[in-house]
């Protein structure tokens, strides 16, 4: 008896073992980085003469909480040095791949970070009504007044009172195409939307398919052609209109965004239009977003419209530029003198108002910091991040769609928008909006289409 | 966390466990001496703990939820089912949940029963029914990307290339390249046929061994009386095989109400292919309708319930045959 006591103890110390190994190797699902402060002999002379002003801060220590991960997060962790080398403080970077539902858990829990690089408005919005986020000090909201329009600051506030500052930025705004076809066959880039259906008229004329497009993208399958029909009632009916239709104002099915799509079937449910290289316009439906504008490399496509990160998309040695393989440029107004910009763009808010945060936040709204970022990520990962800050030096940018991206966002008569339907509610703007506009690319009329949205908007 | 707390977590969690295996020592030692009934109630405690916090508390709250609006605040009655049965998205929603049970179970359950008979006692049995096995191995993500490849269409056009299998069989027949997975709604049976392929290998492994444990005997005395291969089949074969054949057409059935994997991965429920399951995730997880997505938790499980009844009372009847 007693031996087979003494065995089944055995066995139950190294099941033990077993699965507390397991939950060891658990336990690091966030990666983290910590960047180290050099310390060291710094005079406030020289390069640390601009962060003068937020004093000494040896041994304070900012967290910044994120989902950027890797590779983005080193130039990220790079662009903090300054900060540190020259206060002393130390920030410590995480990048957690889950950031955008664990940092409401960690904002209810009453665990926030210091500092969350926000995505979207509309966490933003959740986060401030946690009650756990804090208003941006006056030096941020000075900088962001500066450097940034009216339209930037309103996406980073919330019920009128100004809480983060934009950090990055991307524009979406824009036309794939390829230099080299329009230089051969004489075409113009569009100045005016007229001027692009005229471009399209002519392509089609010659018999080939202008338009390429890709919907597909697992359950998030629809989401270009939210962003067809963002950019057109942004375009058609303005800015105001735009903002009474994403915050519900309007009714989905009135006249404006019914409008809206019906010009974007005009391109897109044409089938002399589309889908070039990719078959009929059902064929939008099932062309995953990533292959939608491969076709121009081909030369079977001439024109596609998509954000700006779609630059990372086209195979190794395609050459993205102004002379070479493939270029974007700006999906134009109704008038030539119009510049509305659709796009999407990051926040910095804080969650406490330690002197050391508030001083960290407030070097993150400087065109110092801007220019930092954008001149370690053009090194580092070559470009792929901007910013809406008006101070940034394009020359400080090397490729050439963060150059044009930049110059888009700080033309001054640049009116922006931020992303619709990623600020509606998300039984719209990750479920209905994305479905119905599915189906309406199938087949399904306008009408069926808008009503059926608007009948899927939350009542409350 | 650094290196040391992890450590300390670790030496904690194998302390709790060592003093968990030791409380359950101590009991089972301690009710050796006493009568056997109330042994077994201790030992069933922890089972009836984990089902009421695991299955029952979820299950109470699902149905409860089912009576609220999206935000889970307001008491709305039957409105969620209402929606359900009214709104033209949710009632194609269940057309095509009907399709699939109709369809799949019946499919693959004669599938893998002609297959079962077809190759019994024939030369290399073993390697034929792996073939058909080999399917069960496989996840339905993983099925489903293998399928969706199949189907995979490319434009009609010079220079173009097919690269589905279906297509390109297609084209060689001289026909035209099809949408498989977008044209309604032959599409939910090219879903269909995913399911088929993986549940026949699964039909047939259990009718084989049905039909090996008939006894010789009957088999011997009915071809004494010179019965033909199909009234063998019809008379012998089939009864003896029952209660294994309703148990494999109401497991198949039971899954496939549950599908939800097959359709995700093919079409993420567009193109008018979308199941219960499939909704009842999206509007529970994407669209953050709590209420309607419980509602529809809960007729899938009303919808499985029968099902579930069935097989039981089948069971107990051969069990006291």
């Amino acid at each position: 008896m007693s031996s087979k006591r003494s065995s089944r103890t055995l066995a139950a110390v190294s099941g033990g073992l077993g699965l507390a190994l397991a939950l060891a190797a658990c336990s690091s699902g966030t990666s983290g980085g910590t960047t180290a402060a050099t310390g060291g002999t710094t005079a406030a002379s020289g390069e640390c003469a601009a962060f003068a002003a937020y004093g000494d801060l040896t041994g304070k220590k900012v967290d910044v909480y994120t989902g950027i991960v890797t590779p983005e997060d080193q130039p990220y962790m790079d662009s903090y040095k300054p900060f540190e080398d020259c206060t002393h403080a130390k920030v410590n970077y995480v990048g957690d791949k889950a950031f955008e539902t664990q940092i409401l858990v960690r904002a209810k829990a009453g665990n926030p970070p210091d500092i969350a690089i926000v995505p979207q408005p509309g966490l933003l919005a959740q986060l401030v009504a946690t009650g756990a986020a804090k208003a941006a000090p006056k030096a941020v909201a000075d900088n962001v007044d500066k450097f940034w329009g009216a339209d930037w600051k309103s996406y980073g506030s919330v019920g009128g009172k100004f809480y983060a500052a934009p950090s990055g930025a991307s524009v979406k705004s824009l036309v794939w195409y390829s230099p080299k076809e329009f230089t051969d066959n004489g075409y113009k880039v569009p100045t005016t939307l007229d001027e692009m259906m005229a471009l399209t008229q002519k392509i089609a004329a010659t018999g080939k398919k202008p338009w390429c497009a890709g919907i597909g993208s697992g359950e998030a399958t629809g989401w270009p052609i939210t962003d067809w029909m963002e950019e057109m009632i942004l375009r058609l009916s303005g800015p105001e209109v735009y903002d009474q239709w994403v915050t519900h104002k309007i009714a989905f099915n009135s006249a404006a965004p019914t409008a809206a799509l019906d010009a974007v079937g005009a391109y897109l449910k044409n089938d002399k239009f589309v889908n070039g290289g990719l078959g009929d316009v059902k064929s939008i439906a099932t062309t995953t977003f990533q292959d939608g504008g491969l076709p121009i490399l081909d030369g079977t496509c001439s024109l596609h419209q998509m954000a700006s990160f779609y630059a990372s998309n086209f195979p190794k040695g395609t050459k993205v530029a102004q002379d070479g393989d493939v270029f974007a440029f700006y999906e134009p107004g109704v008038k030539a003198s119009d510049h509305p910009v659709e796009g999407g763009g990051e926040f910095n808010l804080a969650f406490s108002d330690r002197p050391e945060v508030q001083a960290f936040q407030t070097y993150l709204s400087t065109d110092l910091w801007a220019n930092t970022k954008a001149k370690i990520s053009s090194t580092a990962t070559g470009g792929g991040w901007i910013s809406a800050n008006k101070g940034l030096d394009v020359a400080n940018l090397t490729n050439p769609i963060d150059k044009l991206s930049a110059t888009i966002l700080q033309d001054p008569k640049t009116i922006f928008r931020f992303d619709g339907s990623d600020q509606m509610p998300a039984a719209i703007g990750s479920d209905a909006f994305w479905k119905q506009a599915t189906a309406w690319i199938t087949g399904q009329s306008t009408k069926d289409t808008v009503d059926k949205i608007e009948a899927a908007w939350p009542k409350s | 966390m650094d290196i040391s707390t992890k450590l300390l977590t670790m030496l904690l969690a194998i302390l709790l466990f060592v003093a968990i295996v030791g409380l359950m020592l101590f009991i089972a030692g301690w009710t050796e001496r006493r009568s056997a009934s109330f042994v077994g109630y201790v030992f069933l405690f922890p089972s009836i703990l984990m089902v009421s916090v695991g299955l029952l508390y979820p299950a109470v709250r699902t149905i409860f939820q089912s009576f609220f609006d999206a935000a889970g605040k307001a008491f709305v009655g039957l409105d969620n089912y209402h929606t359900i049965f009214t709104s033209p998205d949710d009632l194609l929603v269940l057309r095509n949940t009907v399709l699939w049970v109709v369809v799949t179970p019946f499919v693959a359950t004669a599938i893998g029963l002609l297959y079962a008979i077809l190759v019994d006692g024939a030369r290399g049995e073993a390697f034929a029914k792996a073939l058909i096995f080999l399917p069960m191995a496989i996840s339905m993500v993983a099925a489903s990307i293998i399928w969706k490849f199949v189907y995979e269409f490319r434009p009609d056009q010079a220079g173009v290339k097919q690269i589905g299998l279906l297509n390109q069989v297609v084209v060689w027949l001289g026909g035209s390249p099809q949408q498989w997975i977008v044209n309604s709604p032959w599409n939910t049976f090219f879903l269909i046929v995913v399911m088929i392929w993986i549940q026949a290998g699964f039909a047939m492994t259990i009718l084989s061994a049905a039909i090996k444990a008939i006894p010789d005997d009957i088999i011997e005395a009915a071809r004494l009386d010179g019965v033909t291969a199909i009234g063998m089949f019809r008379f012998v074969t089939l009864p003896s095989i029952r209660p294994s054949l309703i148990v494999v057409l109401t497991t198949i059935g039971i899954g496939t109400l549950k599908v939800f994997d097959i359709v995700r991965t093919m079409t993420g429920g567009n193109f008018n292919t979308n199941v219960v399951a499939n909704e009842f995730y999206t509007q529970s997880f994407r669209a953050s309708n709590q209420g309607l997505g419980s509602a529809l938790a809960v007729l899938l499980f009303v919808l499985v319930m029968p099902i579930v009844v069935y097989n039981i009372r089948q069971l107990r009847a051969s069990e006291a045959r």
